[in-house]
């Protein structure tokens, strides 16, 4: 049978390869983005398993809200990114560093 | 080992292939494409869960909505592959040894033992007596989460508003049509009536007026 | 309706008034408004003041005691505004108001040319209002009231040419030398409120001898001391600063840089005394305390004897009389330690008369002189000042106790009671008051000799071109030094106007005859109950009372008592050395050149000051200037707190590459911290 453990271990197995994505796609906005998509995914399925095996629907309501707003933060992300290519010509974060202290 | 544990696994190691191709691989539009099929995974897993409204959101929404969304912007944009993937190999054992550490201590941290003991009960949609997980968990969106849902609303709206007010410019040299200066026009702005004296005929071989 | 308390409010405030008006509308009033209004102020107290006296002496009024304002009240501590009028107050009220009247007057003529002219009525009827408060207080608190706003005064007319150097360095030692005193008095105050509760005299006085006994306070540990030895040591040490006994005596010297009314009134006659009135009127507490008394006596007699010597070899006229004051301070102050302080207060009041004379008589001369103070530029003033100097004989002769003049009573009272003393240290007191009549007949007869007989060792340049007068006159108060040669005048010195010269004969007259009343307030009880000066073991006065036949066998017993020998060898070896034979005293000096210089160093007592004190507050200063401020303070917590800031925030913002993935990064370490953090805590 499936156990808590099995969805738990799959979410934290998701959640560091988003995190190596990260680290390793240092320069990519779009895969930037696109780990942190993952990253989400595997908090959903957290709540999604938390959900289901201590019968409490809140859990999935949360899910609910946790995709609105990443296609939100998804929809505004890549907004801000092709303005970004219109105005410097490129999505390598290696250029974009005007908060340099 | 039932049936639902070899789906289980099956989909499990699928997500987890294609999570690790979607950071690794040197095509963004791939890239997307193995991102979509992990979403697909995923939903497969939680409808494996009982989670089916969840598990087909996330196909229509992410897979049909945002994932296009992405697919369009990384056509749209002029992104070399290989300038992206620059420092690939020199961070690639660093990200690893981080994910692996996290791996490790989160894994530690809650404990597996004990959760490996929980087996799944039965459906609760089925024991809190409404039958299927939309109608329970549409029950406990539009009561007790009524004003959180709304607000989720909201927040799409201003999300769609802003997008479109970063990407939206003005386009010089561009001729439209302007319905509304064409409504609003006004006869004194189209014609001038001239009072002038009535011309004579001049004679065409004198060139004087008659 | 004219009471007791109305004449009283009346006497202390109508100085207040004058000063107030002189002070602050000097301008509006002018010059003979300033004088008029203070003199009239100045004289109505002194006529009340008369009047009080001889109601008092002739038993029309009680003692009058009475709080007239509550300044504040703290708990069981209630600060009053209140007078104690007995006869000790109404003497030192006649003295101080007689003397200040004369002053005041004198001043016309001595202030004539200044252009602070109503500023100085201004400040001595301030003092003047001050000393009556200090006299006529009925407590602690408003005792030191009058006590610091003399001292302020004091302060304020030493350095009344506030253009001269001399006059602000002499101010600012009065005033530091007199904070240490005043710093002892204070603790003194602070003592007898821990002991009794209360600061009312007559409270304090009452309660003293259940009090007190038996009690004792650990300054150090394992040796205690006598609660009344405390107080009266520290109220002492308070009186020491004020009367300028040693070694808080440096100031007094110094502050004939004033004015030399100022001179007269308040460092000679009444507020250098206000330390001598203070102990007597804590007589009752004193009595308590034979190692206060002591102390009391030992040190004035180390002031009569070696401050009177320090004059000997003086060369400025006033700066004699000053030591002079010293020493008669000693004087009194060893009347004190030996519990007759009813002869203190009387050579207190003959000592006000004759040393103000002096002082006048010094200014006359001075004036006469164009501000020229060195004797050696002096000789034969006795046919240009006839009347100056017939005053300044009188007030010679009653200072060395010559029979039949003031002096001669008071201070043979104070030797006898020395002698007759059985206390620790009144041997020594003893030799020191007897040398020191011999002592203060050399300087005295000295300075009349310099000054007013011999040669001339002046130069009378008679010019007769315009510009002299005037242009003289116009610089004179601005700087009274060096604008001319010593012992070059422009004018033959001649005797100043009637209103320098009245006070002289006025002051004259008491200085002749007060040693007269030496009967009732000496040896009689005129003093009962305002002055412990019955005590029971010592009973010196008590003892003097009987051999008293009356002032004239006191007179014809005198004349063959030590102390007169003392006084005639004295002036025998002033009358040799300065009147005939001139030379022998520079040869002296040569002989005796440790000795001399000794003296000329007043025993480096000063250089002593200045070395450890003034150099080491200074380098205290500079030490926490530089160390303190500079270096803790400003480089240290003000700037180093911002240059820290800066050069943290300098390595710090290399942290802020602008990268996102550095951001990340540092955020998942974090992250990883945090988990590793969590996981060991719940292992």
């Amino acid at each position: 049978m499936i156990t808590l453990a099995h969805y738990i271990v799959l979410g934290a197995i998701l959640f560091c390869i988003s995190v190596a994505g990260i680290f390793i796609n240092r320069k990519n906005v779009v895969v930037l983005l696109m780990a942190i998509e993952l990253m989400l995914l595997a908090v959903n399925m957290n709540f999604v398993a938390f959900s289901r095996f201590l019968g409490d629907p809140s859990g999935q309501v949360f899910v609910f809200f946790i995709l609105t707003v990443a296609a939100a933060e998804t929809a505004i992300g890549l907004a801000i990114l092709v303005v970004l290519f219109r105005n410097r010509s490129t999505i390598n974060v290696a250029e974009i560093d005007s908060m340099k202290g | 080992m039932t049936l639902q544990l070899i789906c289980f696994y099956a989909f499990a190691a699928v997500m987890v292939a294609s999570a690790l191709a979607v950071v690794t691989v040197r095509n963004t539009v791939h890239a997307v494409l193995f991102l979509v099929l992990t979403f697909f995974t995923a939903a497969a897993t939680w409808i494996l869960a009982e989670a089916e409204f969840l598990g087909i959101a996330l196909i229509v929404v992410y897979v049909g909505a945002v994932m296009v969304l992405f697919l369009f912007v990384v056509m749209m944009l002029d992104i070399k592959p290989e300038s992206m993937r620059e420092g690939f190999i020199r961070f690639l054992p660093v990200g690893v040894v981080v994910a692996a550490v996290m791996l490790v201590e989160m894994l530690g941290l809650i404990g597996v033992k004990a959760m490996a003991a929980k087996q799944m009960p039965a459906d609760p949609a089925v024991a809190d007596g409404v039958a299927q997980n939309t109608a329970w968990l549409g029950k406990a969106l539009y009561t007790q989460f009524l004003l959180p849902f709304e607000i989720a609303a909201l927040i799409l709206t201003v999300a769609l508003v802003a997008a479109v007010a970063l990407t939206h410019r003005k386009r010089t040299g561009v001729k439209t049509q302007k319905p509304g200066e064409q409504v609003r026009v006004m006869r004194e702005d189209r014609i001038r009536i001239v009072k002038m004296a009535a011309e004579t005929p001049t004679n065409p071989t004198t060139g004087e007026s008659a | 309706m004219i009471t007791p308390k109305l004449i009283l409010i009346v006497i202390a405030l109508a100085p207040l008034f004058g000063a107030i008006v002189a002070g602050l509308f000097g301008s509006r009033v002018g010059r003979a408004g300033a004088h008029s209004v203070t003199i009239a102020g100045v004289g109505v107290s002194f006529l009340l003041s008369c009047y009080v006296l001889y109601q008092l002496a002739t038993g029309g009024w009680g003692v009058f005691n009475e709080n007239l304002y509550t300044w504040f009240q703290v708990g069981p501590l209630s600060a009053n505004v209140g007078f104690l009028v007995d006869r000790l107050t109404a003497v030192m009220m006649v003295v101080v108001t007689s003397v200040s009247l004369l002053v005041h007057v004198y001043t016309i003529g001595y202030m004539a040319e200044d252009p602070g002219y109503q500023r100085f009525f201004s400040y001595i009827s301030l003092f003047t209002f001050s000393m009556l408060m200090l006299v006529m207080s009925n407590n602690f608190m408003q005792l030191f009231f009058g006590w610091e706003a003399v001292g302020l005064v004091s302060y304020l007319l030493i350095g009344f040419w506030f253009k001269r150097p001399s006059a602000i360095f002499a101010n600012m030692k009065a005033f530091i030398v007199n904070r240490v005193g005043d710093f002892g008095f204070l603790l003194g105050i602070a003592a007898v409120l821990y002991w009794f509760g209360s600061l009312d005299y007559t409270q304090v006085f009452n309660a003293a001898p259940t009090t007190l006994p038996g009690k004792s306070l650990e300054l150090i540990a394992g040796h205690p001391w006598a609660a009344a030895t405390v107080i009266g040591v520290l109220l002492f040490i308070g009186a020491m600063g004020k009367s300028a006994q040693v070694p808080l005596h440096v100031w007094l010297p110094d502050s004939m840089e004033g004015p030399t009314p100022i001179s007269a009134l308040i460092h000679a006659a009444t507020m250098v005394t206000a330390g001598i009135f203070m102990v007597a009127r804590m007589s009752p507490l004193y009595e308590l305390s034979d190692a206060a008394l002591s102390f009391v006596m030992v040190i004035g007699a180390t002031t009569a004897l070696f401050t009177g010597l320090i004059g000997i070899v003086q060369n400025d006229v006033k700066r004699v009389v000053a030591y002079s004051t010293l020493s008669q301070l000693g004087y009194m102050t060893v009347a004190l330690g030996v519990s007759a302080y009813s002869a203190a207060i009387f050579h207190l009041m003959t000592h006000a008369f004759f040393k103000a004379l002096l002082f006048l008589g010094a200014g006359s001369v001075i004036i006469a002189m164009h501000h020229e103070q060195d004797m050696r530029h002096m000789g034969g003033l006795k046919k240009y000042l006839p009347i100056t100097f017939a005053t300044a004989w009188i007030g010679t002769l009653a200072l060395t106790g010559f029979p039949g003049f003031s002096g001669f009573f008071s201070k043979d009272a104070i030797i006898e009671a020395a002698h007759e003393s059985h206390r620790w240290g009144s041997g020594y007191a003893y030799f020191c008051v007897l040398v020191g009549v011999f002592v203060t007949a050399l300087y005295s007869f000295r300075l009349i000799y310099l000054t007013y007989h011999g040669k001339e060792r002046f130069v009378v340049e008679d010019k007769h071109h315009g510009h002299g007068h005037d242009a003289h006159h116009g610089d004179a108060h601005d700087d009274h030094h060096g604008h001319h040669e010593p012992g070059h005048l422009e004018h033959a010195p001649h005797e100043p106007g009637w209103v320098v010269w009245l006070p002289l004969v006025l002051l004259a007259i008491p200085s002749i005859v007060a040693g007269w009343w030496i009967g009732p307030m000496v040896y009689g009880d005129f003093f009962a109950g305002a002055i412990a000066n019955v005590h029971p073991a010592g009973a010196e006065a008590a003892h003097g009372a009987h051999e008293w036949h009356g002032p004239l066998a006191m007179l014809v017993h005198g004349l063959t008592a030590a102390p007169f020998w003392f006084a005639v060898a004295g002036f025998a070896t002033a009358t040799y050395v300065y009147l005939f034979n001139p030379s022998i005293a520079d040869k002296a000096a040569k002989a005796f050149a440790p000795l001399y210089r000794l003296l000329q160093n007043k025993y480096g007592i000063d250089d002593l000051y200045f070395a450890i004190f003034a150099r080491g507050g200074v380098g205290l200063g500079r030490g926490l200037w530089r160390g303190g401020d500079v270096a803790v303070i400003d480089d240290g917590i003000v700037n180093g707190s911002a240059s820290l800031v800066a050069r943290v925030a300098a390595t710090v913002r290399r942290v802020q590459s602008g990268y996102l993935y550095h951001y990340a990064f540092a955020m998942i370490v974090g992250l990883i911290v945090l988990l590793g953090g969590f996981w060991l805590a719940a292992r």
